[in-house]
């Protein structure tokens, strides 16, 4: 009989322990604390400290690909903004996003009573990040003609007397992509306006040379940032729900690179000691 | 809930688990799911750009000035950029395929100037002056501190040593590349763990989409 | 003239733009405004000259008869679909193009994509993580660190969180920086090259 060789475990074994680490924790209750770190919480407490009706921009970069990880921070910041009566002004630079961020923003809106067009205007989608970023420094007319739904943005009364980033309070870039790059090379580099990224977690820890910069101002790094920001909101949902599932996966995941480590050595040793 | 709704969302499920049936093995069901989504992909792009790009950008200020009332230069001068964009379709005929090169010459040629000072002072002089915290006291805020600045100052140098492929790699050279690909493997590892933090997350929408978005509210519609 | 033409073009476009950077004058101003207007509407004919290639390459699969052509039908059949679609019933919330194409197709299948690499990426850990070398080595230890300390879980081991926070605000902040300054300053080269004519892909 031949004996079972641990570092020839049959992928779909790993793929099911991995699924079940994901389903399992979804039926237990959500941690209560996550630390929060400084670059989440200064974000936070920038847009915390803005007086109502002041305009936040927040520019979305993502689709429904990356949505479990940047819908949960849209949500979170959206509802900080309508709750302190901040305006918001919204972009999606990322085509197949465009339709997910106008519900996102919909929704959240609704559950404040806010008015498109007053409290919050959606910009939409223009192709070339790096072109439009550049463009709205200038002029936001200059990038969108008018908004998401046709109408001129010198029809808009939130856009009154809003000509460009030097008219807004700050830009929160919420990016899945390295879009970011655009935003602090472009825009940040060239408007020098106060500019924080959402990045999603395989970005993230590419940006912490432009917060210690001072390029960034904040960052929030995927899920995990996103439930620091629900914590900090008092509002925990999907993000602090996720921690988690992050638990468990994670140990799973080490516990399999220290098996694997371990046996890969074992091995080693056995094989040596034959020859 | 609505009917409608539900069956939609139990083709949505169809469509995960035609993705998820990847994870036994390549399949026909598999390959449907990803050329369809392609195809989607691409339709929603082209309505999305038509509604946001087309109409405001081109369609307006196109008919105004030709209505006779354009608002402003922009409006004026649409009919180069149009006339520049038309271009790159001679590309589909080959005796007059060369003139397609003239809207690239211009979107490369726009792309590069503007690129080229701001990745300059973005990417270089802004980065390189905290770099320099060793150096400047008013950053330190301890012995801590200031030993972190000098860390960053020799990871940064010795990085940008072992990037420096003009020279061989031997000496100190040699020496700091080899301390530079330590601090890289540092960063690639942390960025390994983020990764998989990224993956787990989206997993995590998957499965809650299934849960709680589906069998949950199928489940109380038929009980 | 054929290769001259556009060198002049690439030559005098980022020539004034680069030097415009330093000279925010009101007419320079206007000039630059004007190219980054002209820039965003000649883009939008080169995503539609890509979406019509895309068209074209899969019409001529079928038209071969050439290996997986069926899959071609299923791509045009989803864009015609969504073009429709979003011409009949309009691109709002009830519509089929947003409710068939975009919720119930497009996004479930995008996100199931992504989400797949999860099995793939801990397989992988699993087979290949291995502390072969001393780089190897660091880079597992910095991962599992990373892993453990930005997570509930892993926070309550002492030591964890600290060293976590340290790593990424050092080491990793040092390496990505020289990751930085070293794109950015090849990204200008080659900006600068494509300017001046030594690189130009648009003309091979």
């Amino acid at each position: 009989m031949a004996r079972f060789n641990i570092l020839e475990l049959d992928r779909r074994f790993i793929f099911l322990m991995i699924f079940l680490s994901v389903l399992t924790p979804l039926f237990l209750p959500a941690p209560k604390t996550v630390k929060v770190s400084p670059e989440v919480k200064k974000v936070y407490d920038r847009i915390e400290a803005l007086p109502a009706g002041c305009i936040v921009m927040l520019a979305c970069e993502y689709d429904p690909s990356m949505s479990a990880e940047m819908s949960p921070v849209n949500m979170v910041v959206l509802r900080q903004c309508f709750r302190k009566n901040l305006r918001v002004l919204t972009t999606c630079l990322m085509s197949n996003g465009v339709s997910l961020v106008e519900s996102e923003i919909n929704l959240v809106a609704a559950e404040y009573d806010k008015k498109n067009g007053v409290d919050y205007v959606y910009l939409g989608y223009k192709p070339y990040p790096a072109a439009i970023i550049l463009a709205m420094g200038e002029d936001f007319r200059l990038a969108f003609p008018s908004d998401f739904y046709n109408t001129r943005l010198d029809d808009i009364p939130m856009m009154k007397g809003v000509k460009n980033y030097q008219d807004v309070s700050l830009v929160l870039a919420i990016t899945s992509t390295s879009g970011i790059d655009y935003w602090i090379t472009y825009g940040q580099g060239r408007y020098r306006f106060p500019l924080a990224a959402a990045a999603s977690a395989v970005m993230a820890p590419n940006y912490y040379n432009y917060l210690d910069s001072g390029q960034l101002f904040g960052l929030i790094g995927g899920l995990r940032g996103a439930a620091e920001y629900e914590q900090l909101a008092k509002k925990p949902a999907a993000a602090t729900k996720g921690m988690l599932v992050q638990s468990v996966s994670h140990l799973l995941i080490v516990g399999l690179i220290v098996l694997g480590n371990v046996s890969f050595f074992v091995a080693r040793r056995r094989r040596r000691g034959q020859e | 809930m609505d009917p409608v709704e539900m069956l939609l969302r139990t083709l949505a499920v169809f469509f995960t688990m035609a993705i998820f049936s990847f994870l036994w093995k390549d399949n026909m069901i598999y390959k449907f799911a990803e050329h369809l989504v392609v195809g989607i992909s691409m339709g929603y792009w082209c309505v999305i750009l038509y509604q946001t790009s087309f109409l405001s950008k081109m369609w307006g200020p196109l008919t105004r000035t030709l209505a006779g009332h354009p608002e402003g230069m922009p409006d004026r001068l649409v009919f180069v950029p149009i006339a520049l964009g038309l271009l790159l379709f001679t590309r589909f005929f080959p005796k007059i395929s060369w003139l397609a090169r003239i809207p690239m010459a211009f979107i490369l040629g726009v792309g590069s100037g503007v690129a080229i000072p701001l990745g300059i002072q973005a990417s270089v002089i802004q980065q390189i002056h905290p770099t320099m915290a060793a150096f400047q006291p008013a950053t330190w805020t301890g012995v801590g501190s200031w030993f972190n600045a000098i860390l960053v100052l020799m990871g940064v140098v010795c990085g940008l040593a072992y990037f420096f492929f003009s020279a061989k790699h031997t000496g100190i050279l040699g020496g700091m590349s080899k301390i530079g690909i330590w601090v890289l493997m540092i960063g690639f590892g942390a960025s390994f763990g983020y990764t998989v933090m990224s993956r787990i997350s989206l997993l995590y929408g998957r499965v809650n989409y299934l849960v709680f978005e589906w069998a949950g509210p199928l489940v109380r519609g038929l009980f | 003239m054929q290769r001259l033409l556009p060198r002049i073009i690439t030559f005098v476009c980022g020539m004034f733009l680069a030097i415009q950077y330093f000279i925010p004058h009101k007419s320079s101003e206007k000039v630059y405004e004007t190219s980054i207007d002209w820039l965003i509407i000649v883009g939008v004919f080169a995503i539609v000259l890509g979406i019509l290639s895309l068209v074209t390459v899969n019409l001529e699969k079928i038209r071969r008869k050439s290996a997986g052509y069926r899959h071609a039908w299923v791509l045009l059949a989803g864009l015609v679909f969504m073009v429709v679609a979003g011409i009949v019933t309009g691109t709002g919330q009830d519509g089929l193009f947003l409710r068939l194409g975009y919720n119930a197709i497009l996004n479930p299948i995008t996100a199931t994509m992504f989400a797949l690499l999860a099995f793939y990426i801990a397989s992988a850990a699993y087979r290949a993580f291995r502390a072969r070398s001393v780089l190897a080595t660091i880079l597992l230890l910095s991962a599992i660190i990373v892993m453990l300390g930005r997570v509930p879980a892993g926070e309550v081991i002492p030591g964890i969180p600290w060293l976590t926070d340290w790593l990424i605000n050092v080491p990793n902040m040092a390496a990505k920086r020289a990751i930085t300054i070293g794109l950015g300053l090849g990204g200008s080269a080659t900006a600068l090259k494509i300017v001046l004519g030594i690189e130009a892909p648009h003309l091979r």
